[in-house]
């Protein structure tokens, strides 16, 4: 019984083991990235590129119909555009990197809906926002899967910079010129990243499985590196946990996704051994010292 | 010989000067007190010797060492104390110009970064967060990160502020030890007494050099009187300063 609930929907379905291998992508991708936008302060920033990348995915739309490579190639540019464009405005002008950027998405998403809306239907439009997870073709899995490893890969090369510059970025520009690239690439990253999540999870909720799983690491660690693994993991736990219940109850499988994630999340504040509600009430004792 | 030199420097924001035609060398192995009131230029003048301002006009020349060979303990640090990060990996950050962005952290550079902590009397917090250390604990953490830089020039700005005297007199010595092995440090401090125990040269600021040179004649009550008469506000209706001022006055 168990069985057939838990493994028989991917040993059946080709289209559910696609969406598996999708969703560890992503987590693979997506966790680490979480991680160091929260920990930077910049987790409603990865919101503001989710729906940055928009406008360019429906001018894909608008030029080749429902085809993902093209809505891809048009995300990424877009998303690229406006990461630089905010990235530049803030350091060589006074303004915060939040306020540039939502300035450019709030005019990046009207432009996005109102392309969509005046070319496709009302489903499109839905597709657009929801993404389909279980509608993962070849070069769609093969793409989410280079993104990923792009992004590992990639990561591991500005690490270093990127940590110093996340916790002292005065002092990294007083020995370093590498601060302002590691910058520029990790807003590079988020951008790959959301356009990846945008295939399964649609513009909305993209950013669903950087944030949550990153959130849900910081209840449970101190340390940079295991919050890293923490937030992979519980990604991967939330994709398949979403999958096997979207499969079973005929909830969507992106908003399956999330909410098994935000189940996790509820209960890292509540029982998280960092700063946990839970912990906190019932501190035990004191120490000597 | 001289391992810092100002040649005709002013260094300001929005083309307001804060340091203002400041000429003058640092030797080798100076210990150098810059005193003067706030707004005086001090941080301004150590920015500038560290690159992170260009200057208005004229020049910092810092005789062969680029300004990313010079280290900085600024004033008011930019640090994430919330960031997960242990005292050990923040120290060793220190180490950037001998690993950079790739390079491995062998056994030697871990007993160099212990070393590094034990010099600041931090033993024991290694594994802690820097989020868990006091306001006096965090200087440390910078002392120790500063040593750890092996820079042959030290630009300290205000590094006693807010600290008990214990910290101090025990950072004071790791000055004075630098000192010792004729590295050039320039420290800006606001109690006196500790630089005329301790520093044998100062330079009192207040935009413009009011005196430099051994402290005691520096440390004058007429050049204390004059430094605190400078006006602070910038003048939004200032003319360009003239060019002639000081090089073509000859």
């Amino acid at each position: 019984m168990l069985r057939e609930v838990l493994f028989a929907p991917f040993s059946d379905f080709e289209f559910m083991r696609r969406a598996l291998a999708a969703v560890i992508a992503l987590s693979l991708g997506s966790g680490p990235i979480g991680v160091f936008l929260m920990l930077r302060r910049m987790s409603l920033v990865g919101d503001a590129m989710a729906h940055a990348i928009l406008p360019g995915a429906a001018i894909g739309f608008l030029l080749s119909g429902l085809n993902l490579f093209a809505m891809t190639t048009g995300g990424l540019v877009a998303g690229f555009a406006v990461a630089l464009l905010s990235g530049l405005v803030s350091r060589s002008t006074g303004l915060k990197e939040d306020a540039s950027l939502a300035t450019f998405y709030l005019a990046s998403l009207a432009l996005g809906v109102t392309i969509v809306s005046v070319k496709g239907t009302n489903i499109d439009l839905l597709h657009v926002l929801f993404g389909n997870i279980l509608a993962m073709d070849d070069p769609t899995l093969l793409m989410v899967a280079t993104n990923a490893t792009i992004t590992l890969v990639v990561l591991a090369v500005i690490y270093r910079p990127l940590v110093v510059e996340s916790v002292d970025p005065l002092f990294l520009r007083t020995v370093s010129r590498a601060g302002a690239p590691a910058h520029l690439i990790f807003l590079g990253l988020i951008v790959v990243n959301l356009v990846n999540g945008f295939q399964a999870l649609g513009t909305l909720l993209a950013v669903g499985l950087m944030i949550l799983p990153a959130g849900i690491a910081r209840f449970w660690s101190r340390d940079v590196t295991p919050m890293i693994c923490i937030a992979v993991t519980s990604a991967i736990v939330s994709g398949y946990v979403g999958l096997v219940l979207s499969f079973q109850t005929r909830i969507p499988s992106g908003p399956a996704i999330i909410l098994v994630a935000s189940l996790l999340y509820l209960g890292s504040v509540l029982f998280g051994r960092v700063g946990g509600v839970l912990p906190q009430l019932f501190p035990g004792r004191h120490l000597e010292a | 010989m001289a391992q810092l030199q100002f040649r005709d420097v002013t260094l300001g924001y929005d083309r307001h000067p804060a340091v203002h035609h400041l000429s003058g060398d640092v030797a080798e192995g100076a210990l150098l007190a810059v005193i003067g009131p706030n707004g005086a230029g001090k941080s301004t003048l150590f920015r500038g010797i560290v690159g992170l301002l260009k200057p208005l006009a004229g020049s910092i020349a810092a005789a062969g060492l680029k300004p990313r060979e010079i280290a900085y303990l600024p004033q008011i640090a930019d640090i994430d104390r919330t960031f997960p990060i242990s005292v050990f990996d923040f120290v060793s950050t220190g180490l950037w110009r001998s690993v950079g962005i790739f390079g491995g952290i062998g056994a030697a550079a871990r007993d160099k970064i212990a070393q590094a902590i034990a010099a600041v009397g931090l033993t024991g917090f290694e594994g802690r967060g820097i989020g868990t250390l006091s306001g006096g604990q965090m200087q440390r953490l910078l002392f120790a990160r500063v040593l750890l830089q092996d820079a042959r020039v030290i630009v300290l700005d205000e590094p006693f502020n807010a600290m008990d005297s214990k910290t101090s007199s025990d950072l004071l010595r790791l000055i004075e030890h630098w000192h010792g092995e004729r590295r050039t440090v320039l420290a800006a401090l606001h109690d006196m007494d500790m630089v005329r125990a301790h520093f044998p040269q100062t330079l009192l600021l207040a935009r413009e050099a009011v005196a430099w040179g051994p402290t005691a004649e520096v440390l004058t009550t007429d050049n204390l009187a004059q430094a605190r008469r400078m006006c602070e506000a910038f003048d939004d209706a200032a003319a360009p300063c003239a060019p002639a001022q000081s090089s073509k006055a000859a």
